[in-house]
């Protein structure tokens, strides 16, 4: 392991002035039962809570008719899987599992509705599987268009986007309103300025923000509405910049290849023990994955949710790269992170992030960044040979800058 | 042709051969040869999947197509997938993905060589036609890092909700008319002439129209075809470079005769033995076959008397059966509905009300479902799908696992242990009701 390696939080709990608010998101992520969305619907009688699968369904739709979009992101390591397992083959994934056995134990009854945007074939087919074992419930396929011309996929797109805002109403949501959904999308902005700031906080002073902990503030947004979450961060950020904290030795990492089926916590604190400090990672992707605000004075507010996806979304596995070279994306990630190599972190039989990943992999070496890459399930739960990984490559790139 | 000499020419391992089936291997012998020619002859080659593959388009503008699936599962058969795979794996490819991507990534990597031995050319376009399959796009994403060639997408949305919507097709016409065909054409060097796509357009109609003869013949008794292990080499013209040809044609009828003669002869498929099958067993297959004990796979069936009486796998390429015909009076968007209809792009409930209505139609015994690994697409679901058909048909399901051009998972042992058990329990079944 890193000689400089160290545990991961500035000082001890009990004085640190962000504890209060790492407990309120550890609370958050942890509750399986969606007990803030139960919350939150006794003090909004009437109103839907839309439920939706990785990576990005444009949150700002669903607030503007009074809906409260919830991010689902599986059982991770707290569920036990008995029934999921019976839909599944071994060789699938482990996200779609684990929300079929939520589904089915009722933790997502509080849930008026499911949308499933199109990321692979998995998620695209447990669309379907969802309307076969619940049908009484609402739930949506939102085709996520692959071209990006305003004039062809922007049209498609505004048309999906009319599409599920109708079938909202009809579920019980209030109309689109263009003055709402400008108003939605302003929040939308105002949470993503807080959690920008917080990733540059991040890269500038990691040892005040562990991944693990942004992790968690970040992953709190799944069931809040944005302004409250953009209140969350920037109460967190506050507190962060009063803790007393020095850096470490630690090596400068990008995490990539978990923006659906999210790692165990414990799996990023593991890494962080090794020495490295995740100074950027796609861990929450859907929160940011359009690069830049949404434009608040278009002309047509759906219009610019539509803009926004076509020409900022951000460059993941499950979005074709037609023209742009494969991969400078990450490069360019790692370069503004000025993080010193890449940890590949799939989940186990994720089509997009393994299929993709030689193609990252190649572009890192022309740009003679080091990597190395490990897979894990959201369930995983030993981590003794990924700490010995991360070590060695935290060590080998503090020592000789490169992982060979 | 007299009904002798359909069955009277034999492969050399001594399985008899129909002549469509000499037809189709004429067909493909020549189709590599312009292949292998096609460099020194300046004509252009467009890579491009089979599900919603454009070849009529790329045959009106005279450039040969290549479809990388079939190259891998041509691999598999001549037993090099798995060397093939090796390569790739070595290369960095998870061993968790796709075989067919890595069986093709290999291969390229191994020379390119392609059944007859000589290297396939390099392609000047490669088409992406993304319908049904998430991998199809990753795999050109992967082609394009090696091949300094343009790149066209086509993105033909998913049928969610079982239906082909109008901002879908617009969606996809669209694409065709503003970038797929100036795509091709600037590759090509030539404008797309719409009466040569038209006339093509009408010879896979006609293509087509025999095609659905061919599986509807299946409701006989016995079934003069096998809908999958023979379908396969049925749907070969058709799903690949042939469609919109005068020798699919005449390949899709002279196939379309031999199975009315087996009709009239109340005689079954030739099996891979060579000999007529005894129909003891109709069965409904979902799923795609394993390719590299493709033979060995089929004889599990056949020597038991199990005739594959219809297949899902032998639809993603059309579904030509549930009405769909190309239409050169709506040229663009009867591709697009090709496109837009293929099997793999349908929901889940759809894909489930297909396969009842061909358990129905076809009065099958049971269904098999031939789980793969490398094909979410496929795969992601088919236990929901065999548990909603057992509870709407009746009818039972089998379940087995192997993989498309992986011979690693292929479990010989295990998997004829689960047909021979499945079988028996049809048959225990059957006793059961006469009793």
């Amino acid at each position: 392991m890193s000689a400089g390696a160290a545990a991961p939080g500035p000082q001890a709990a009990n004085a640190d002035p962000a504890a209060g608010m790492l407990d309120q998101a550890r609370r958050l992520v942890e509750d399986r039962t969606l007990g803030a969305v139960t919350a939150w619907k006794a003090a909004h009688p009437g109103a839907l809570a839309i439920g939706y699968m990785p990576i990005y369904v444009p949150r700002p739709l669903l607030e503007a008719q009074g809906c409260l979009p919830v991010a689902v992101f599986g059982g991770g390591d707290q569920v036990d899987i008995i029934r999921g397992d019976s839909y599944f083959q071994s060789y699938i994934c482990h996200i779609p599992r684990s929300t079929v056995e939520l589904a089915l134990a009722g933790s997502l009854d509080v849930l008026d509705g499911m949308l499933f945007p199109s990321i692979c074939d998995v998620i695209r087919n447990l669309s379907g599987m969802w309307r076969l074992l619940f049908p009484d419930r609402y739930s949506s396929y939102l085709d996520l268009p692959q071209n990006f011309d305003p004039a062809l996929g922007g049209r498609f797109y505004v048309a999906e986007l009319t599409r599920i805002a109708r079938e909202l109403e009809a579920a019980g949501a209030r109309p689109l309103d263009e003055r709402a959904l400008r108003d939605a999308i302003a929040r939308e902005n105002r949470r993503r300025d807080v959690l920008l700031g917080l990733d540059a906080l991040r890269r500038q002073q990691p040892w005040r923000v562990p991944a693990s902990e942004a992790y968690l503030v970040a992953r709190a947004g799944s069931a809040l509405p944005a302004a409250e979450h953009a209140a969350l961060l920037a109460g967190f950020m506050r507190a962060a910049l009063e803790r007393r904290a020095r850096p470490y030795d630690n090596v400068r990492v990008v995490v990539v290849g978990s923006f659906c089926e999210q790692p165990p916590l414990e799996l990023i604190r593991t890494l962080e023990m090794a020495g490295c400090d995740i100074v950027d990672d796609d861990f929450q992707l859907g929160l940011r994955f359009v690069e830049g605000e949404i434009d608040e004075s278009g002309p047509d507010p759906l219009e610019s949710l539509a803009r926004a996806y076509l020409e900022r979304g951000a460059a993941t596995a499950s979005r074709y790269i037609g023209d742009d070279e494969k991969g400078a994306a990450l490069v360019r990630r790692v370069k503004s992170a000025s993080a010193d190599g890449v940890i590949f972190a799939a989940a186990s039989f994720c089509d997009p992030a393994l299929l993709d990943q030689p193609m990252l992999e190649a572009a890192l070496v022309r740009a003679g960044i080091p990597f190395t890459g490990l897979k894990f399930a959201e369930n995983t739960g030993q981590f003794q040979v990924i700490r010995e990984q991360a070590g060695a490559f935290s060590d080998a790139v503090k020592l000789w800058g490169s992982a060979a | 042709m007299n009904a002798a000499a359909a069955v009277q020419i034999l492969h050399p391992s001594g399985a008899a051969k129909d002549h469509s089936q000499q037809r189709q291997k004429q067909m493909l012998a020549d189709y590599f040869a312009a292949l292998s020619r096609a460099k020194e002859e300046g004509r252009k080659v467009v890579y491009t999947f089979v599900p919603g593959n454009l070849v009529e388009l790329i045959g009106a503008l005279d450039m040969l197509p290549v479809l990388p699936e079939i190259n891998a599962l041509q691999s598999a058969m001549r037993k090099r997938s798995a060397g093939y795979i090796a390569e790739a794996e070595k290369a960095g490819h998870s061993e968790d993905v796709c075989s067919y991507v890595k069986c093709d990534i290999g291969m390229m990597k191994s020379g390119n060589i392609g059944p007859t031995g000589s290297p396939l050319p390099e392609p000047d376009l490669l088409l992406l036609s993304y319908t049904g399959c998430f991998t199809f796009m990753k795999w050109f994403e992967l082609l394009k890092q090696e091949y300094r060639c343009p790149i066209v997408m086509l993105h033909v949305p998913y049928q969610a909700s079982g239906v082909i919507t109008d901002e879908m097709r617009r969606y996809v016409v669209d694409q065709i008319r503003d970038q797929v065909v100036p795509a091709m054409e600037q590759v090509a060097g030539r404008k797309l002439d719409p009466v040569e796509l038209r006339r093509r357009l009408a010879l896979s109609r006609r293509a087509e129209d025999d095609l659905v003869a061919v599986w509807e013949s299946a409701r006989h008794r016995p079934s003069p075809i096998d809908g999958y292990f023979g379908g396969v080499y049925y749907i070969g013209p058709i799903f690949s470079a042939f469609r919109g040809t005068e020798d699919a044609v005449a390949y899709y009828r002279e196939l379309r005769e031999e199975v009315e003669e087996r009709v009239v002869r109340n005689e079954g498929p030739v099996t891979p033995d060579g000999t007529p099958a005894i129909e003891r067993y109709r069965l409904v297959v979902e799923g795609p076959p394993n390719w590299t004990h493709f033979n060995d796979f089929w004889r599990m069936f056949s020597r038991e008397g199990a005739v594959m009486v219809s297949s899902t796998y032998t639809r993603v390429g059309g579904l030509y059966d549930a009405g769909f015909r190309h239409d050169p009076d709506r040229p663009l968007e009867s591709l697009a509905e090709y496109c837009l209809g293929c099997y793999t792009n349908l929901s889940l409930p759809a894909r489930i009300e297909l396969l009842e209505r061909h358990i129905r139609t076809y009065q099958a015994d049971g269904f098999l479902i031939n789980s793969v690994k490398s094909c979410n697409s496929f795969s992601a679901g088919q236990l929901l799908i065999l548990r909603e058909l057992e509870k709407r048909t009746g009818v039972p399901g089998g379940f087995i696992e192997s993989d498309l051009v992986d011979p690693r998972y292929f479990g010989r042992a295990n998997i004829e242990n689960r047909v021979q058990s499945y079988l028996q329990m049809l048959q225990a079944r059957r006793e059961r009701s006469v009793a």
